[in-house]
């Protein structure tokens, strides 16, 4: 399995009014080939902006203003516009939250599937109509001659998930960024959608970065998990290390917060006192300080940096707490560099 | 949809006979009367008797009415007072000179305002949308007479570069250049106003449009932002456009009245104003009933329209 997207200590500023506003602040993770990450997190804490910034797709205010994002040994953090075209759609693709006002509604599904089609794969309009007949009946559509030619207001919001889906795997992309493709959808339709992502998956090897604040939907779906709390990534590890062993003082808060099944009847679920500090007045030092049980004099000066901790699984965490996993961990590393 | 259309096209029969009812009512309330206009000053009061029973003009204004009412159904418009020529004659050749003027201005205005609109759009509070904006204000406030003495004198006295007024040269053979000629101030003065009105609409509504989650998903496929704009975008915002459009189209018939007069363009509106001023009351009547029979099928049309440009709206 190769390596297909390194991000790395992205950072993305919107230019607003009252001035520069940090949105995604070192944001680093990285993706193989046919892997799932989870970029998981509470509203607003920048997973979205993560993935626009990725795909070159934040309003005209918003730009990536340091790190690097390479895909394939391109750096899409400086690509121009142009490259990005070509890669939009065809190489990396995209599905969004809101089904019901993500299709066009004055074009028919075939017009807006047989699109791309034709602009990456070009493909004769006959083609691209018999493909995309193909794509819709891979994605579950019934009668999927007909719905070709309807317009998107005569669907159901799971059908338009399911076109969505369609569109954006028709040209074979490497990645498909889906930014919380099932939080629109009612719980049996989002079973639906997951377990056709699924399928999809493992028939096509396509890398996926999900987006979600559903830890249900994370230990469905990840292969890796990336904690984001404020626009940072927190914790990045494999989905059963977080779920067996959460390191990160927030990873935990937010694992002591689900309803498990083994609960009492009467237990109350915990949750984590405080706000998420505005993005006008971010914390100098650890931006979770505010909120943290164990929080310390030394994170109110010094920034955690996210570091690893363990070999076995790639498990980094960006908290103090671990200084001593982390620097075991690095002298391990140095040990076996001397070795060999 | 055929069904939807016979059903309007029904309707608008009691709605046309309710316009016939109120303008000729309203036509009447009016002092002075036609004989007053056509004889000569010296007539004796029978001689003005005579003439008004000759033209019906003493019976009661419901008894006129329906004589006039009872013609029109037959397809007869009356006679001018005025010229004693057949209405209908007299509206047909004044029909095509409006049609003309109008016809060229609402479509010199729309292929300025679109682009401009959708530009505007697109580069949001930069100068150049300050600049459309602010022109577009000018083209809106200036009064049509205003703006055409400004054209006249600038244009047409001063430079010299196109003739005052009137369709085509006195004496001359015509010819279209000729026509193209005398086109040009009026058009230049129609235009200003139409095309200061649809930028706001093409502009305003393309802006709602930009901001949509659709949008978002073509560019992700990879999209030009050509065809973002011209093909996802513009077709979504053409509904206030259709209607702006629909509100224009009777513009066609009935709308360059000032404009006519100040460059004594051969055309409805200037025949409007003769037959206001010569009590010329068959030939107002006809004018009027026209223009509303273009009113309430511009509306038809703009509604037809409306389910072509989206498909959401279904009439059944």
């Amino acid at each position: 399995m190769g390596e297909l997207l390194k991000v790395d200590k992205m950072k993305t500023e919107f230019q607003t009014e009252k001035g520069t506003v940090t949105s995604v602040d070192e944001v680093s993770f990285d993706l193989n080939e046919g892997e799932t990450i989870c970029l998981v997190g509470e509203s607003g804490c920048g997973k979205s902006v993560t993935s626009l910034s990725i795909m070159h797709l934040l309003d005209r205010n918003g730009s990536i203003s340091e790190g690097s994002i390479l895909f394939e040994d391109k750096d899409l953090a400086n690509a121009s516009e142009a490259a990005m075209r070509k890669i939009r759609g065809n190489e990396i693709s995209m599905i969004f939250q809101e089904p019901m006002t993500s299709l066009n509604p004055v074009l028919t599904i075939g017009d807006q599937l047989t699109e791309g089609i034709r602009l990456h794969m070009h493909y004769s309009k006959k083609k691209a109509r018999a493909y995309s007949i193909d794509m819709l009946k891979k994605v579950g559509i019934p009668r999927a001659e007909s719905i070709i030619d309807e317009y998107p207001h005569k669907l159901s919001g799971g059908m338009r998930q399911r076109v969505m889906i369609a569109m954006a795997l028709s040209c074979k992309p490497k990645l498909l960024i889906a930014d919380e493709p099932t939080t629109a959808l009612d719980v049996t339709i989002q079973a639906q959608i997951l377990k056709l992502m699924k399928k999809l998956r493992e028939e096509s090897n396509t890398a996926i970065i999900l987006i979600t604040h559903d830890l249900g939907v994370v230990a469905e779906m990840a292969d890796k998990v990336a904690v984001m709390y404020a626009g940072q990534v927190v914790e990045e590890t494999d989905v059963f290390t977080l779920f067996d062993n959460p390191k990160h003082p927030y990873t935990l808060g937010l694992m002591r917060s689900i309803p498990h099944i083994t609960n009492p009847d009467d237990m109350r679920l915990e949750s984590i006192q405080g706000s998420v500090p505005s993005v006008h007045n971010m914390p100098k030092g650890c931006r979770f300080y505010d909120r943290c049980p164990h929080a310390m004099q030394r994170c109110l000066e010094e920034k955690p940096q996210l570091k690893p901790i363990e070999d076995k699984q790639s498990h980094s965490i960006r908290c103090f707490l671990y200084e001593k996993e982390e620097q075991d961990y690095e002298n391990k590393k140095k040990a076996k560099e001397v070795n060999s | 949809m055929l069904h939807y259309i016979i059903r309007r096209l029904l309707i608008a029969i009691p709605v046309l006979f309710g316009v016939t009812v109120l303008n000729f009512f309203i036509i009447n309330l009016a002092p002075g009367n036609p004989v007053d206009m056509m004889v000569n000053p010296s007539a004796t009061p029978e001689q003005l008797a005579m003439t008004k029973h000759a033209l019906g003009l003493d019976q009661p204004v419901w008894v006129q009415y329906f004589n006039w009412l009872g013609q029109l159904i037959h397809g007869n418009l009356g006679f001018s007072y005025q010229t004693r020529e057949p209405v209908t004659q007299i509206l047909m050749s004044h029909i095509g000179p409006t049609l003309l003027l109008m016809g060229v201005s609402l479509v010199v205005g729309y292929l300025i305002a679109i682009p401009l609109g959708i530009l505007c759009a697109r580069k949001q509070n930069s100068w150049i949308d300050y600049l459309v904006t602010g022109f577009s204000f000018f083209g809106i406030s200036v009064p049509h007479f205003f703006l055409g003495l400004g054209v006249i004198y600038v244009f047409a006295s001063k430079l010299l570069m196109f003739p005052t007024g009137s369709m085509n040269t006195l004496g001359g053979d015509g010819g279209l250049i000729d026509t193209v000629n005398h086109l040009v101030l009026p058009v230049l003065v129609l235009s200003t106003g139409i095309a200061g009105n649809m930028v706001r609409y093409v502009r305003s509504s393309m802006l709602d449009v930009l901001g949509k989650d659709y949008l978002r998903t073509a560019k992700a496929k990879g999209l030009s932002q050509f065809i973002i704009t011209n093909k996802h975008a513009l077709r979504n915002s053409l509904i206030p456009i259709i209607t702006v459009i629909g509100i224009d189209i009777p513009l066609l018939i009935g709308g360059a009245i000032v404009t006519e007069q100040v460059f004594q363009w051969p055309g409805l509106g200037l025949l409007t104003i003769q037959s206001i001023t010569s009590r010329d009351y068959s030939t107002l009547m006809a004018i009027n009933l026209l223009a509303a029979v273009t009113v309430l099928f511009a509306n038809l049309l703009t509604d037809i329209l409306y389910a072509v440009a989206d498909p959401r709206i279904r009439y059944d």
